[in-house]
């Protein structure tokens, strides 16, 4: 297996996570698979901030802790990273603000040299990495020319200074036959997976790890065709997107917890009145503010239960940007078919590392909800055996439609009547059983790794992609729910049956889905749980499983 | 008479014997016929939003297309609901504890950006359904079951607020007062923009002050009032502060036209009708 891990870090404002996504391109149009965690502190100058880029010659969705190469644009990043540093690593650095044992570059001075400004330090590393690597500069001037816009010819030759201060190559890289592939974070893919379902409006507040859809969306609003709206508060969001899907747009939202907090009232308007909206929750370390900037899946029992009452939801959890991609064009499918809202549980490590995307993977195409015949009066709330009312949408000359947070008649008016409450509330949730049905179409539990293994490591969301790769390491079975309500019972009991040991892996303290196994009469021998808001590595991964298995 | 039928349903209204909101509904439905007539707009495209409490209701009552919504989210709610479809004729309706207390910050960011859009409060100085708790724009003083020695606050002026937060038609009306109001909200509908109408509305149960609204309030129109003028909007609003002031403004206190947001967001495009394109090209810029 061809793989290399590689750390470019500085200080918040040194332009690392730019200089993170060339090198990430680099690799890609050498026909590697990518995957790039990016961590930062929360705050805008300053700090320290890394990014590591993995490349591979199979499809990949973790990093690993191990590296070999290190590019230093000061001396906290050298420090910080060294013991990770795999016997006959490099490191690179800058020779003018720092002082440690590898190849010293001056990039300041070659910045200072020809004129650039110091966040430019961070192209001069990209020239040295490349030539470390044996990339042919064209390669690298090609990709500097098309990436970076503003000051091209600068930059190309702040590269080509650094290319040629490396004298011979370090770690050679090959290059591979496969073509370059699109390369997303879980956040762009989620917006394009939502387009895909036929998303008309996106509306947000800015809170991270969930800002980059709206950044994404907003910056594509003409190419995709749609608008995005940014409001005073998530409260607002949520209702915007209530009343835009009432008048027949396809929309969605998205934040993080603490904004999600905010939009429970309109979850429960969503489940009474019958409105179809999507809901992205991209988590971070919490609880409260929490560790905003990095990562958790510590809200998946709170999304399962957000807003008051008793009414259907879908919740799904991609692992990985392809999962983004068809889960969302699914949420707003089937949160228009079933006429409920629908969430994506995200997190900052899915959000927020940019994969390479698997492009042939095709997604669910948008369809057009059940819509009203036009015959005789219309009642929104109609009563159907499979509970899903005929929707119209206002402005249609024939019918008067009229929705209600107050429970209702099947015209939609306000009711306390005792038969008429227990009616309406049971066509709602005769929709599940519905719903159900056609989950079972979809592959809802994917199983990976050795399937004639009885030790199974089973995970949830972001976890899948060190869980799947430490499973396949180790030779044991993975298996990770992509649906997590209505809860798919049934396969993962099959997916399940016959394990002798089952090790669950969250990055969260409590272990929560282990808790949804365990009312599920599903037992888990080991948790293996994270909470220090870092992703779990594959490498630091397979210790841990090891561990438990001894 | 007829005329005004089809614009009734068959809910069984709730409304507390001699209601001042029938007036307003019966005010709203005249308006909503004669804007029909005068082809202003279309019935099936007309769209009722509402909050939580008395004024809520209203929504049951009239045969057009509603959403009932949850406390102090209606300026949202209609926001969305014009942006999906800006041939819509979306009328917000709220109770002061709605707009003032629970949904203010809406309220200011709806005026700040202009939706074509009116918003109609229901103003009568109490939380009636909750049994007359104080509001925002209770007198100091009020006494009621959460206030037993009277409220501590001095009221809100949810006129000088909406001027100060950019809405492009501020009016106040009773609703006792029929015809005037009727008058007014036919303004409101035929203005492109943000239109704000604060409805003095006697709570024949909790706060009954008609006989304080039939002595004190008057007529903008009768003075020669410039509703263009944006100061002398503003000292007429201080006129009367929800319980101190001698005289009671009602009708338009500001009107001006401004683009609306939906204009802006939009453009020509209407989004029910329109389909997201192909993402192919912007995933081909991702290599």
């Amino acid at each position: 297996m061809k793989d290399i891990s590689i750390l470019i870090g500085g200080k918040a404002g040194d332009g690392i996570k730019g200089a993170g996504q060339i090198i990430a391109r680099l690799l890609n149009r050498l026909g590697y698979w990518i995957f790039l965690y990016d961590e930062y502190p929360s705050l805008v100058k300053g700090g320290h901030n890394f990014n590591v880029i993995r490349g591979s010659d199979q499809k990949i969705r973790a990093h690993k802790k191990d590296l070999d190469i290190i590019v230093a644009l000061n001396q906290e990043t050298a420090e910080k990273h060294k013991d990770d540093l795999k016997s006959g690593g490099l490191i690179l650095y800058d020779s003018d603000e720092a002082d440690v044992e590898g190849l010293c570059i001056p990039f300041s001075s070659i910045v200072k040299e020809m004129g650039g400004i110091p966040i430019m330090r961070n192209t001069a590393a990209i020239g040295a990495l490349a030539k470390s690597l044996d990339i042919e500069w064209s390669v690298v001037a090609k990709l500097i020319a098309e990436a970076m816009e503003k000051q091209t010819d600068l930059n190309l030759k702040i590269a080509q200074k650094g290319y040629e201060k490396v004298k011979m190559p370090h770690v050679p890289l090959t290059r591979l036959e496969k073509d370059p592939q699109p390369l997303l974070t879980g956040n762009q893919a989620i917006a394009l997976g939502a387009v895909q379902g036929g998303l008309n409006m996106y509306i947000a507040y800015p809170m991270t790890p969930s800002s980059g859809i709206l950044h994404f969306l907003a910056a594509h609003e003409d190419e995709l065709g749609i608008i995005t709206i940014q409001p005073e508060n998530e409260i607002a969001v949520a209702l915007i997107a209530l009343g835009g899907a009432y008048a027949g747009a396809r929309t969605m939202v998205g934040t993080s917890g603490g904004g999600f907090a905010l939009m429970t009232e309109a979850v429960s308007l969503a489940g009474e009145a019958e409105i179809p909206v999507v809901f992205v929750e991209s988590q971070r370390a919490g609880a409260s503010t929490g560790v905003p900037t990095y990562t958790a899946q510590g809200d998946l029992l709170f999304v399962l239960h957000a807003g008051h009452g008793e009414f259907l939801k879908l919740v799904l959890a991609p692992g990985d940007v392809e999962e983004a991609f068809q889960l969302t064009a699914l949420a707003l499918k089937l949160a228009w078919k079933y006429q409920t809202p629908a969430f994506i549980l995200s997190d900052k490590h899915l959000s927020e590392s940019t994969f390479s995307f698997d492009s042939g993977i095709g997604a669910e195409a948008s369809i057009e909800p059940l819509l009203w015949d036009g015959k005789g009066e219309y009642r929104r709330y109609e009563d159907k055996d499979d509970g899903i009312s005929p929707l119209a949408f206002p402005g249609n000359p024939k019918a008067v439609v009229k929705v209600s947070s107050n429970e209702h008649t099947y015209m939609g008016f306000t009711t306390e009547d005792p038969d008429m409450v227990e009616r309406i509330q049971s066509k709602r949730l005769r929709k599940r059983q519905a719903l159900i049905e056609e989950l079972a179409e979809h592959e809802q539990v994917k199983v990976y790794g050795n399937n004639d293994s009885k030790i199974v490591a089973i995970c949830w969301g972001s976890t899948k992609g060190a869980c799947l790769e430490a499973a396949e390491e180790l030779g044991i079975k993975m298996v990770q729910p992509v649906v997590i309500e209505p809860f798919p019972v049934e396969p993962l009991n099959q997916a399940l049956s016959g394990a002798e040991k089952i090790i669950n892996v969250e990055v969260n303290a409590t272990g929560q889905l282990g808790k949804i196994l365990s009312s599920h009469g599903i037992n888990i021998d080991h948790n293996i749980l994270r909470f220090d808001a870092r992703p779990f590595t594959v490498d630091s991964l397979v210790g841990q499983i090891q561990e438990a298995l001894s | 008479m007829t005329k005004i039928n089809e614009l009734k349903t068959d809910a069984a209204v709730t409304w507390c014997p001699g209601c001042t909101n029938f007036a307003i509904m019966a005010a709203l439905q005249q308006v909503l016929l004669e804007l029909e007539e005068e082809q202003v707009l279309e019935r099936n495209n007309v769209v009722l939003a509402s909050g939580i409490g008395c004024h809520a209701k209203i929504v049951d009552y009239v045969k057009v297309n509603s959403f009932h919504a949850i406390h102090g989210r209606v300026p949202p709610t209609i926001s969305g609901i014009k942006l999906a479809n800006p041939e819509l004729t979306v009328i917000g309706h709220a109770g002061d504890g709605d707009a003032y207390g629970e949904g203010l910050s809406h309220l200011v960011f709806a005026a700040k950006r202009n939706l074509d859009v009116n918003f109609i409060v229901h103003n009568n100085r109490v939380y009636a359904l909750t049994t007359g708790q104080f509001t925002p724009t209770s007198p100091a003083g009020f006494t009621g079951p959460s206030t037993p020695r009277g409220s501590l606050e001095e009221p809100l002026n949810p006129l000088e607020l909406m001027l100060c937060a950019g809405a492009t038609f501020v009016a106040r009306g009773l609703s006792t007062n029929m015809k005037h109001l009727g008058g007014l909200l036919k303004s409101a509908l035929k203005h492109r923009g943000f239109s704000f109408i604060d409805v003095l509305q006697p709570c024949v149960s909790f706060f009954d002050d008609r006989e304080v609204y039939k002595k004190l309030t008057y007529e903008l129109a009768e003075e020669n009032h410039d509703p263009a003028d944006w100061p002398k909007a503003m000292a007429r609003a201080g006129e009367w502060r929800y319980g101190q002031g001698e005289r009671i403004p009602l009708g338009i206190f500001y009107q001006v036209k401004r683009p609306t947001f939906e204009e802006r967001v939009l453009g020509p495009k209407i989004l029910v009708r329109t389909k997201p394109k192909d993402i192919g090209p912007v995933l081909a810029k991702r290599i």
